[in-house]
């Protein structure tokens, strides 16, 4: 049998190409790997090694040709035990590029509009709650969340910057190492992208691991951890790997620590396909979201607030208290205009409402404690009752949640509308540090108050 | 399908190899003829099919990037055979050689690069991400360096598992120089990780030479700062590999810790496929090819010491272009993803 050779192409974007010089004459024999010619593009200049092994039988396209076309046959090789002339008399019959290549365009399955996959059945409604409460504070529903699951299951363990010894240098981990041990609560060197990646891998390996992160500024440091390897390798394995891990620490704004550790990593987070991003504001919030972030068996993006760990709120002592993720909270119900927000914001969110009721505002607060997935559903219901929305984030304006919101309630409330969407957020400035410019940067109860009452026209 | 390529090892030899501390034996003697034969056969198969890739790539069935192993299956072939069914391995893009070695079938593999559903990843990885649970290969990883921690921690699962496995952990002497790969490393010691980084030094990180990227081009030896051992191998002698590799493991499996291989290697083809390679001469390619070749250096000493015959390497040869063959054939006709795969994988259970 005649085998031919095609004109290769040495590049994803190379059509044609020059050959430049032939390494083979009629009667020569070639092995695998041998050099046979040269290419040359605009590019560079390239061998071809052989693959198949024969008796070079005919040279199809001289030496010098160009413009030869990408699988377009060159030579011809005789096989083993053929002869030469037999084999160049028959003619390579090779289907071209176009001929043998998959069709490239495969016409797009969905239609354009559809940016972002089909909503997955909607997460179950949240459960009433009846039975007995405890006031805890937000540090004590993280630490209670993770000593349940903890006791649980065996495969889950806490790893990070002084989680174990020092309890946290938030002291969220109180308790945790005399609990279970240095097997399971482990002090981390301060290396934020080796540990994330040895989390990742250990998460493949099937454990789960909670990652803390002093705070989400120091996960920049372990963005390609959890980006690539995290949130992209259940995709890139066609299932067949997982990676349920949860990376969780305090995000956003403290009090006057400066610009590098006071961003909020929420929009940055929330983009990505393959994570899903949660932001508890109650300690209710905080359990019932860590426990299901540590159940879930995806990469979870956990972003807490360190303004919040003292604040107490009561918190259902059922053991199997947990939140469905994706699911908004109403936290105040009212008829004249929709304030969105999440963690802390929800407070001033909240604050902003109770003086807005004092001037004939009704507002209805949503606490959206799920960023990715995001409760459209639950946000469009409101508005088609108050007809007006304030978004607020403590984040940056461009590209934040809130610009999110307001695309979303586009394509989704857009007549339901009187006014357009009023986005509240932090300034588009590195945090200062002084105290009247930081308070100034921030969102706080006022500017929602105003923004409030801008969309209602009062 | 292909069978997996090398049989796991049960008994260590290690105690048989005579390496010195700061270079590996020539090889060990005492390894059977069937071993030696699976050997040449392992690297063949990964040489054809490296050739077959190549092709395909050239008549556009292949898309993106596709790094082609050639020159360097001495390594992971050498590697396999010092290690078990249930030891983790993790490796960088260029990772077709180690699918292979690890026994994974050459069909999926090879429908992965051509982007069909009958891939590893149906179609949704390419080259440089494919999986297999079953074999324990846990890519494929395209971020230069990103499989370092990655596998530290799966080394850090079987010893919180309190399993006797190990994790081998490879990457290129481009990866030599990240960051994660000395914060991996660090904890790897601190923790005493049953892990064994074998660094793949092909002498060029894409077009960059090891010494105008490395302060220190003793590879082995970076590890020295965490107290991490390491020895230089003679990556391009599959016997060498294997004996230097059984030390490794078995340092890492006793839970002494970590471990460092430098294999010295090559890799005859380009960084990816388009690679005009003006890096390199080609005086010094054609050298490491015909002086230094891995596959034929086993070859001769194969007919040498009269284990097989021309005829019995030539049914060697037949039946791996065989195997390569009906992979590319399988490549070209397994359909492309159906459309809704799109949507599918994105997160497990939404």
């Amino acid at each position: 049998m005649s085998i031919p050779v095609l004109m290769p192409a040495l590049s994803p974007t190379m059509t044609e190409g020059k050959l430049a010089k032939w390494h083979v004459k009629v009667g020569d024999a070639v092995k695998s790997g041998q050099v046979i010619c040269e290419i040359e593009t605009d590019k560079a200049t390239m061998e071809v090694e052989a693959v198949d092994e024969g008796v070079v039988a005919q040279i199809l396209i001289e030496e010098g040709a160009e413009g030869v076309a990408v699988n377009t046959p060159i030579c011809v090789l005789a096989a083993e035990g053929e002869s030469v002339a037999d084999a160049a008399k028959a003619a390579p019959a090779v289907a071209t590029r176009s001929e043998q290549a998959p069709a490239q365009a495969t016409p797009a399955p969905m239609p354009a509009a559809a940016v972002s996959a089909p909503p997955a059945t909607a997460p179950a409604s949240e459960p009433e709650w009846t039975g007995k409460t405890a006031h805890i504070t937000v540090r004590e529903a993280l630490r209670d969340a993770m000593a349940e699951e903890m006791r649980n299951d065996g495969n889950i363990f806490l790893m990070g910057e002084e989680v174990a010894q020092y309890h946290g240098a938030y002291k969220v981990s109180q308790g945790l190492l005399e609990e279970f041990g240095d097997k399971r609560v482990i002090d981390t060197p301060i290396t934020e992208h080796g540990f994330a990646g040895l989390g990742v891998g250990a998460a493949f390996g099937g454990l789960k691991p909670i990652v803390e992160f002093m705070t989400f500024n120091f996960s920049m440091q372990a963005m390609d951890q959890i980006i690539n390897s995290a949130a992209k390798t259940h995709y890139m394995s066609g299932g067949q790997m997982t990676c349920p891990i949860v990376f969780r620490g305090p995000n956003g704004a403290a009090s006057r620590v400066g610009a590098q550790h006071s961003q909020c990593y929420a929009s940055w987070y929330a983009h990505v396909p393959g994570l899903r991003v949660l932001a508890p504001w109650s300690a209710a919030d905080a359990k019932g979201l860590l426990k299901a972030a540590i159940r879930d068996p995806n990469p979870v993006i956990f972003l807490e607030n360190e303004m919040l760990y003292g604040q107490s709120f009561d918190v259902p002592e059922d053991p199997d208290f947990v939140l469905p993720i994706g699911k908004a909270k109403i936290e105040r119900v009212g008829k004249d205009v929709t304030i969105v927000a999440f963690s802390i914001m929800v407070g001033k969110a909240l604050q902003a409402a109770e003086e807005l009721a004092k001037q004939g505002i009704d507002a209805e607060v949503i606490n959206l404690r799920s960023l990715r997935p995001f409760d459209t559903e639950t946000i469009v219901t409101s508005i088609k009752k108050t007809n007006r929305l304030v978004s607020v984030e403590e984040g940056w304006p461009f590209a934040g949640i809130g610009s999110e919101l307001a695309a979303q309630m586009m394509e989704h409330a857009f007549d339901w509308l009187d006014a357009p969407v009023k986005r509240v957020t932090g300034l588009d400035v590195p945090l200062p540090y002084a105290a009247n410019l930081e308070r100034m940067a921030l969102p706080q109860a006022d500017n929602i108050i105003e923004a409030a009452r801008a969309v209602c026209n009062r | 399908m292909a069978k997996p390529a090398v049989k796991p090892k049960v008994e260590s030899l290690a105690a048989k190899s005579k390496s010195s501390p700061k270079s590996s034996g020539p090889g060990d003697n005492s390894i059977s003829a069937e071993e030696l034969k699976s050997f040449y056969r392992s690297m063949l198969l990964i040489r054809r099919f490296e050739e077959r890739a190549g092709q395909l790539y050239g008549m556009g069935l292949i898309g993106g990037f596709c790094h082609l192993y050639i020159g360097q299956e001495a390594v992971v072939v050498g590697m396999q055979s010092t290690i078990n069914d249930k030891d983790a391995i993790i490796t960088s893009y260029r990772d077709h050689g180690h699918m292979l070695a690890c026994g994974m079938d050459p069909k999926g593999v090879m429908a992965e690069l051509t982007g069909r559903s009958g891939g590893y990843s149906r179609g949704k990885g390419g080259s440089m991400h494919m999986f297999s649970r079953d074999k324990n290969f846990y890519g494929g990883h395209g971020i230069v360096g990103a499989q370092v921690p990655i596998g530290t921690g799966l080394a850090f699962a079987h010893k919180y598992n309190g399993s006797r496995n190990v994790s081998l952990t490879y990457f290129g002497d481009g990866s030599a120089n990240q960051g994660q790969v000395y914060e991996a490393m660090n904890m790897a010691a601190l923790w005493k990780l049953p892990v064994v980084y074998v660094i793949e030094n092909n002498r060029y990180g894409m077009g960059t030479s090891v010494e105008r990227a490395s302060a220190t081009t003793e590879l082995f030896r970076h590890g020295e700062a965490f107290g991490i051992p390491g020895v230089r191998v003679d990556g391009m002698d599959v016997l060498a590999v294997r004996a230097a590799g059984e030390k490794a493991v078995e340092h890492a499996r006793s839970g002494a810790g970590p471990y460092i291989l430098e294999m010295q290697t090559y890799r005859y083809r380009g960084h990816s496929m388009s690679d005009p390679a003006k890096y390199r001469t080609k005086e010094e390619v054609d050298k490491y090819r015909t002086e230094r070749d891995p596959i034929d250096h086993l070859r001769k000493r194969l007919l040498d010491a009269g284990l097989v015959d021309e005829a019995a390497l030539k049914a060697v040869d037949a039946e791996l272009r065989k195997i390569v063959g009906d992979a590319a054939e399988f490549a070209q006709h397994s359909p492309e993803p159906d459309p809704s795969e799109l949507w599918t994988d994105i997160l497990v259970g939404a």
